[in-house]
């Protein structure tokens, strides 16, 4: 790379770069260094922005509405994580069979996953209405007076890790396929010469050589899922005790930001978010040596 | 040069002559609205049109946003420097702008004989300056289906009401059926200070602005009254509408009485029962909402005195007056009977008149600079007493201690 060929190298990838490089930093890179900045500030949008100190950061560890958003985040996260985490594995168990027509229901299991929020909102909203939705018509047939799902705070928090749950068992059970694909034939083949039972193989084979995977997946879940927002945007009924009471960081953001007018709160707001991302991650990868195994150590 | 490259310079010859030549002795305003997007452009048009001519040398171009995107825009073009000359602001948001100081005082530009209502003026005054004229207003009324009424073998609502009454007539038309039900009048903010001023001793908060006075014995008064509503049964709730919203279920006949705004006359022209519109009962006293919106010169236009003469002819002159009643587009806030004897002779409803009855009792909701972190922690804590969580007494302390670190 050195001398003149090497620089004369660097200027054509610069070139090429350019065109995604630039919005990179313009439209990612620059807003995240001045929201860092404006987390110290006072902004309405309508006057200029007046430094503050860790004035907003004091004012988040008194808001009970950011304790209350952490909170729902966190039910969120406890509930949907391990839900997806282990139906997503048994999906891709089922769908790695041979047998006739899995491409078909690989296919269908995928399609939840490519559709819109505001499309599968729409559909669950019309399955979890209490007069005429399916579920409380499935429930009324066993005898059972369903809840008002989407309008109070609790059951809509169910009702939105189930849907959650449905639209992205098809991506998660994907990651594994990948990862059971890799898995060579050969030890299954010796496991079964030395009698193991399929739940052996499974138990010390599969789940041994997926762990990469899954720990993939629990990081990018968890990392995702501190962020959701469509969910709680979308599906609560509008001006029902769950679209007025359950909010999720994100969406506690972007209220601050857009609808109160406080730009170095929300800022700050984002900011503690990562942080709490950065810690979480931080902890997945120190953990990881105790249960993650890589076939080439 | 080859023909191709011919057809281009020629093409780009055209593009350029488009631009008007001796543009520069125009004055150009840029007009930011919310209100005349989607459906009354035409009508808008007609106005600016008239208003060119009369001002010959000011061209007004018009923007337009969804009332949802609306202001995110605005304050977006205002940190940016590049405010519109011109613009839309409801009542709400007034306090806000005017504030910061965004808005031109134009005091000394609105000629004296522009015929305002009174109480539209004040209602966008801010330290005792105006910082935007009234454009137009709306009202809240009683919509009763009468054909209910007359199954019920009940007797119209009555200018007098109280909610007493309002309650009773409510339980007969429940009677009437299963799916069929009384009144509608939700537990939410603006409902709420409404409800609150026809009870007459229940403030948000004091005179001097210092503390919320929202837990007082007036409020919970007033709340408990709302709450009951649902207690009685005779207004369904949130899940029991299973999101059919209120408008839809009075279309489909099957609601006595809908307590809602003037603009959905249009969209119950069509009902296939007979309805009219009658003051809103009241507690102690009459009150009625009224909605406003304004329209503010910016204060960095570099064209005041255009940009004045646009606002005010926007909400005053005779043209705007009429196209805006003639097209059903809000009624001007002025005080011109004349302006308004076509739209009382429209039907339905055939009791027109109470629309400017209403104005007799006008209510204007508390606003404060963080309006929208108070109307939201309002409205969080009346679901809660909806659903029986809390007690007006609990939700009015709580809200009272919010809305007190709100106007700190």
């Amino acid at each position: 790379m050195a001398g003149e060929r090497g620089l004369q190298k660097w200027k054509w990838v610069a070139f090429f770069l350019a065109p995604s490089l630039s919005g990179l930093l313009l439209f990612i890179c620059y807003p995240i260094l001045s929201s860092f900045w404006l987390a110290f500030n006072d902004w309405n949008l309508l006057t200029a922005p007046e430094f503050v100190g860790l004035a907003n950061f004091e004012e988040l560890v008194g808001d009970a509405a950011f304790w209350s958003a952490l909170r729902y985040t966190v039910t969120f996260i406890a509930l949907y994580v391990p839900l997806v985490f282990v139906l997503g594995l048994g999906l891709a168990l089922f769908l790695n069979r041979r047998a006739r027509g899995m491409l078909a229901v690989r296919t269908a299991t995928f399609l939840p996953v490519v559709a819109s929020w505001v499309v599968v909102s729409l559909i669950w909203k019309w399955i979890f209405n209490p007069s005429y939705g399916l579920v409380n018509y499935g429930l009324k047939l066993i005898g059972i007076e369903g809840p008002a799902w989407l309008f109070e705070p609790q059951t809509a928090v169910y009702a939105m890790v189930i849907t959650s749950v449905w639209k992205d068992v098809g991506y998660v059970a994907l990651l594994y396929l990948g990862g059971l694909q890799g898995i060579s034939e050969t030890y299954y083949e010796a496991a079964r010469i030395d009698g193991a039972t399929r739940w052996k193989s499974l138990r010390h084979i599969t789940l041994p050589l997926l762990s990469p995977t899954m720990f993939f997946v629990a990081i990018t879940l968890l990392i995702n899922y501190f962020q959701m927002f469509e969910q709680v945007w979308l599906m609560p009924m509008r001006d029902s005790a769950a679209d007025r009471q359950v909010e999720v960081i994100v969406s506690e953001v972007v209220k601050n930001a857009f609808s109160y007018n406080r730009m170095g709160y929300a800022s700050a707001m984002s900011w503690v978010l990562f942080v709490l991302i950065f810690i979480i991650t931080f902890v997945q990868l120190r953990l990881q040596k105790r249960w993650v195994y890589y076939e080439s150590e | 040069m080859s023909r191709k490259w011919l057809m281009l310079v020629l093409a780009m010859l055209m593009l350029v002559t488009v631009v008007p030549v001796g543009a520069q002795d125009t004055q150009t305003i840029n007009y930011f609205t919310f209100s005349a997007a989607p459906d009354h452009l035409e009508d808008l048009d007609l106005i600016i049109q008239e208003f060119q001519a009369q001002n010959p040398g000011i061209e007004v171009v018009v923007e337009t946003a969804p009332f949802s995107d609306y202001f995110t825009l605005l304050q977006a073009d205002i940190s940016g420097g590049a405010a519109p000359d011109v613009f839309e602001l409801n009542y709400e948001n007034f306090v806000t702008f005017a504030a910061n100081n965004v808005l031109l005082d134009i005091s000394g530009s609105i000629s004296a004989e522009a015929p305002y209502y009174p109480r539209a003026l004040e209602a966008f005054q801010y330290d005792g300056k105006q910082y935007a004229l009234p454009e137009s207003f709306s009202d809240v009324l009683l919509f009763y289906n009468a054909d209910l009424f007359d199954a019920a073998g009940l007797d119209y609502p009555a200018a007098d009401w109280t909610w007493t009454e309002a309650i009773e007539a409510a339980k007969a038309i429940r009677a009437l059926g299963d799916d069929t039900w009384g009144l509608f009048s939700p537990l939410q903010f603006w409902e709420f200070y409404k409800k609150a001023a026809q009870q007459g001793e229940c403030e948000f908060f004091n005179e001097d602005m210092t503390e919320s006075t929202l837990n007082s014995a007036g409020c919970v008064e007033a709340l408990a009254l709302m709450k009951s509503f649902t207690d009685e049964g005779v207004m369904p709730t949130a899940a029991q509408l299973s999101g059919v919203s209120d408008s839809e279920l009075f279309l489909s006949g099957k609601l006595g009485m809908l307590v809602t705004g003037i603009w959905m006359f249009g969209a119950f022209a069509d009902a296939p029962f007979t309805w009219d519109i009658q003051l809103e009962p009241g507690i102690n006293q009459k009150a009625h909402h009224f909605f406003a919106n304004g329209v503010a010169v910016s204060a960095t236009t570099e064209k005041a005195e255009a940009a004045a003469a646009w606002a005010e002819f926007l909400t005053s002159s005779e043209i705007a007056a009429t196209v805006r009643v003639e097209s059903g587009w809000e009624l001007p806030a002025l005080n011109k009977p004349e302006y308004f004897e076509a739209y009382l002779t429209q039907t339905p409803p055939a009791n027109r008149a109470a629309v400017f009855a209403a104005l007799e009792s006008p209510v204007t909701p508390p606003v404060i600079v963080r309006q929208n972190e108070m109307q939201d922690a309002v409205n969080a804590l009346l679901t809660q007493v909806a659903d029986g969580t809390l007690s007006p007494q609990e939700a009015l302390d709580q809200a009272k201690a919010e809305l007190d670190a709100l106007i700190q």
